[in-house]
């Protein structure tokens, strides 16, 4: 499209402000009328969709496929939970190794914190893009785990400034879910616009074909190095708003399986589309709270089965690969939603049903 | 160093393109061995050869893709002086204003048709990507726009606006070509590479192909060297030759001194070219 | 340090570096025949440990035995891998298969926890195997000499194989050129599986081995030493089993001589392979004795 028509554009608008205000609406009455464990769930939506969306952002679109999301989320979790920490905590919950002084007495509100958090997790995706970005396809995934298990294995090790394998408690829960949903909408308008810009192009050809978005004039590599700050900005925020719900942070937290987790939000909703990630982080958050049942004991009548831990990551791990092999493109694939898409649907489907064809193809 | 016979120093500075003693060697193998070449500015000037004589190697040279073991290529932008380019990256020639196509095309497959030409026109925006992220730079927002309209209209003009919206992968075989010809143009180059525009055309598209080059100069007011297997595409456009055989420069001219040259049809014995 | 000590690290050196080279087989097999980075390959080498863990002490059978169907169940678990995961992506993208294989690791690291339980379990040592002895002042564990001793026999008639065979003059010739091979004559898929049923079976000789000298067993066991075959693997230049070997043993060396020299860096043991892999990549990513694989443009 050159331009939409205006009536559609206003249309548009109108339908998005009015979704917008129903989902106000929705954010106000959940924890009215809902326990504290779903309002956490609806919570965790939010944030893995920030995760899910910063993923997309460095492999869907830009194509570089890396495995170290958890260490950035590691890290911004831990920056958000230093600067919130009051000395008073801080200075009862170094045991094994002493406070490095100068962190004592570092503080900073919480937005504060997530900003700073987004901004160091950026800031070493930069610095470490600069060497691995080099590297192409599996290579890089490798390199960004390998990363990503040095960052643990450093926080584990680094007591005086993380507190070693006890980890940080006490974290205020400051994730409500005004603050996740806002932090979402904010992350999501950003990537919306910075997609559908002709840099959001430029991205898209560089993972399309490096070798003709070269010749077109593109500075490939600072363009990848680009995506990839910009996709650990979003990790780094993802994680502390992560570590200010759970409350609790440690090294053991961000391990491969956060990595797992996120790609399959990805892979589920669609290499490439904005709204798959959303959809994915729907689908795979209620999913993984849902197969929670499968790992406790179940009672039907007199029979009785024991809870398996691990269960559920069997039958997750059991969808990535039937989605891979199957469903290669996810849900969405590389489209986006649209509301003309939306609207168009009643009438695509009379269409069908009048023509007596097979629901099948034709969209 | 193959003799040059109507190379002669007055007329240098109208080139737009010197390839001076380029050499380049893969492993133990020469691929182009010491060549010197030019093109003229405004020229349509066609490199040929049989397969394998480095032809290709030749436009990676140029374009920034391979770094010669010696020699240079000397590239002169309209109004300014010329510009050593040998061993730049490849986005910074494009940058200068050389463009070019690839014998096996390389579209950005996702992209709609029009997505693809706005890409090309990114390096010649000056609005930074930061910029769109909030809707509070005017300026950026009317580049954008002006980008977008530009496209189009280049699309336009190139016949394909009817695909516009369509997948760049979902084109027909022709269009396709089209477009990658249209994505190149749209990084505003002065000096054009086509690598094997007539692949895979039936004679009477390969026949419009010539007008189309020619108007395309024109319009564009372009430099063009093309690589072609096609000899009537060669002989029709081309106003200078260049002939490639096993990485050595054989032979230059006009179309009419390449047929007679009895080194090119050597070169070429038993093809089309030998006989015509 | 005095020598005999540094002797004794040395041994140990080699018996780990020989142990990670074993599974470094199986990864760049794979890698130099499908360009595929076989994540479920540590997984294997767990499930080698297991298998010979249940026959031998479990269920008391004799340990030859145990170690039969330790490997067998291996190359039988690394074939079913190959068939299901990811055979029916053979033409799909290179990350697919790769997104695939993480997926087929996680199902086996879960799986395993829920049919073994996570919680590891003692591994008893024969006693002939663990009773050192003592030559000039270093002392000598049996296990130690083994392990190196059988990887390399191992090695060695894998080599041969390789290149005497007319089995491994296909497997060289599908990593040259796969089309080319198949429009030969060669039955490729006959060939891959037989790639993986050989890197799996390598992989549950290391685990049985592992599982001897660290005594026990655990589902994430395969993890780590898996991840850092593969550096190895990288380290030696992917495609080369010589050079699997050879990183192997000398990220063991790596690995046991910092530690030695520096004891306060034992907590970042693991760190040291990942740094290695990030340097090598940089400075040399064909590794010591890989090819390049070049971009046609």
């Amino acid at each position: 499209m050159i331009a939409d028509s205006s009536g559609n554009r206003i249309r548009n608008n109108i339908l998005t402000l009015a979704s917008l205000a129903l989902l106000a609406a929705f954010l106000w009455l959940a924890p009215k009328y809902l326990d504290g464990y779903k309002v956490r769930i609806i919570n965790l939506i939010a944030i893995n969709a920030i995760l899910g969306l910063s993923l997309n952002l460095i492999y869907g679109m830009a194509g570089m496929f890396s495995l170290g999301h958890a260490g950035f989320m590691a890290i911004g979790a831990y920056v958000s939970a230093l600067l919130i920490l009051t000395p008073e905590q801080k200075s009862m919950m170094w045991i094994l190794d002493p406070i490095a002084p100068w962190l004592m007495d570092l503080h900073a509100p919480f937005y504060a914190s997530l900003l700073m958090a987004g901004i160091l997790a950026a800031f070493f995706g930069w610095l470490i893009s600069l060497p691995i970005l080099r590297l192409g396809g599996d290579y890089l995934g490798i390199a960004t785990l390998g990363f990503s298990e040095i960052l643990r294995i450093l926080i584990a090790n680094l007591t005086s400034i993380t507190n070693g394998p006890i980890g940080l408690k006490g974290i205020p829960a400051h994730t409500s879910l005004w603050v996740s949903y806002g932090c979402l909408l904010l992350f999501l308008a950003a990537v919306i616009r910075l997609m559908k810009s002709n840099f959001g192009n430029v991205i898209r050809a560089v993972r399309d074909d490096e070798i003709a978005a070269k010749t077109m004039g593109v500075n490939t590599f600072r363009t990848k190095v680009l995506a990839f700050t910009i996709g650990c900005f979003g990790a780094g925020v993802g994680g502390a708003l992560m570590g200010n719900i759970i409350t609790t942070i440690d090294s053991k937290m961000f391990t491969i399986t956060q990595t797992y987790n996120i790609l399959m939000i990805v892979v589920i909703g669609g290499l490439g589309s904005i709204t798959g990630s959303i959809l994915g982080s729907v689908i795979i958050t209620t999913m993984l709270e849902w197969l929670r049942f499968v790992e406790n004991p179940i009672t039907i009548g007199a029979f009785r089965m024991d809870g398996k831990p691990g269960m559920r990551m069997v039958i997750f791990s059991l969808l990535l690969v039937a989605v891979i092999i199957f469903r290669r493109e996810g849900i969405m694939g590389m489209r986006e939603f649209s509301w003309d898409w939306v609207l168009s649907r009643p009438a695509a489907v009379r269409n069908r049903l009048a023509s007596g064809g097979t629901p099948k193809g034709g969209d | 160093m193959a003799r040059l016979d109507n190379f002669s120093r007055t007329d240098e500075k109208d080139n737009v393109l010197t390839l001076s003693g380029i050499t380049i060697h893969f492993g133990g193998l020469v691929a182009v061995d010491s060549v010197s070449m030019y093109v003229r500015r405004g020229a349509i000037a066609g490199l040929i050869g049989p397969n394998g004589a480095g032809k290709t190697t030749a436009f990676n040279v140029i374009t920034g893709f391979y770094k010669p073991f010696s020699g240079y290529v000397e590239f002169t932008p309209p109004n300014a002086s010329p510009m050593k380019i040998t061993g730049l990256e490849p986005h910074k020639i494009c940058k200068a204003g050389i463009a070019r196509t690839f014998q096996n095309i390389r579209l950005f497959g996702n992209g709609t048709v029009l997505e693809n030409v706005m890409t090309g026109a990114y390096v010649r925006q000056s609005g930074k990507w930061w910029m769109n992220i909030l809707p509070i730079f005017p300026g950026a927002i009317r580049e954008e726009r002006e980008v977008r309209e530009q496209a189009a209209a280049l699309l336009e003009r190139l016949g394909l606006a009817r695909f516009i919206n369509a997948h760049a992968a979902s084109l027909p075989y022709g269009a396709q070509r089209r477009l990658e010809i249209a994505r190149a143009l749209a990084t505003k180059p002065s000096f054009l590479l086509l690598d094997e525009p007539a692949a895979g055309m039936n004679p009477q598209e390969s026949a419009e192909l010539l007008n189309f080059i020619r108007t395309l100069r024109d319009e564009f007011d372009l430099s063009i060297l093309l690589i072609e297997h096609d000899m009537k595409v060669v002989m029709g456009v081309c106003e200078h030759i260049w002939v490639l055989d096993d990485g050595r420069l054989i032979a230059d001219g006009d179309s009419a001194r390449i047929r007679s040259n009895p080194k090119v049809i050597e070169a070429y014995l038993g093809k089309e070219a030998a006989h015509a | 340090m005095a020598l005999n000590m540094f002797l004794q690290h040395l041994i140990n050196a080699v018996g780990l570096g020989s142990l990670y080279g074993l599974i470094a087989i199986g990864y760049t097999m794979v890698y130099g025949i499908l360009r595929l980075i076989n994540f479920a390959h540590g997984d294997i080498f767990m499930l080698g440990a297991y298998f010979v863990f249940f026959a031998t002490i479990r269920y008391k059978l004799p340990w030859a035995l145990g170690v039969i169907i330790a490997v067998a169940g291996a190359i039988l678990s690394g074939l079913l891998v190959d068939l299901i995961a990811y055979k029916p992506l053979r033409n799909a993208p290179r990350i697919s298969a790769l997104i695939s294989a993480i997926g087929v690791s996680f199902f086996i690291e879960n799986a395993s926890m829920v049919a073994f339980t996570a919680k590891p379990q003692a591994v008893i040592q024969p006693k002939q195997l663990v009773e050192a002895f003592s030559v000039g002042g270093v002392r000598f564990v049996p296990l130690n000499i083994i392990v190196p001793v059988i990887s390399f026999i191992l090695v060695g008639m894998l080599l041969w194989m390789i290149y005497r065979t007319k089995q491994g003059l296909a497997m060289r010739s599908i990593s040259h050129d796969i089309e080319t091979t198949r429009l030969m004559g060669v039955s490729v898929n006959r060939i891959i599986a037989l790639t993986f049923a050989i890197g799996s079976g390598l992989a549950a000789v290391a685990g049985i081995m592992w599982a001897l000298r660290y005594p026990k067993v655990e589902p994430l066991m395969g993890f780590t030493p898996g991840f850092k075959a593969f550096i190895a693997a990288v380290f030696g230049g992917i495609g080369s089993i010589p050079g699997a070997m050879l990183g192997g043993l000398a990220l063991g060396f790596i690995e046991i001589m910092s530690v030695a020299f520096f004891p306060t860096l034992s907590g970042y043991k693991d760190a040291f392979a990942f740094v290695l892999l990030v340097i090598i990549l940089l400075v040399k990513p064909t590794g010591l004795m890989g090819e390049k694989l070049e971009d046609k443009i």
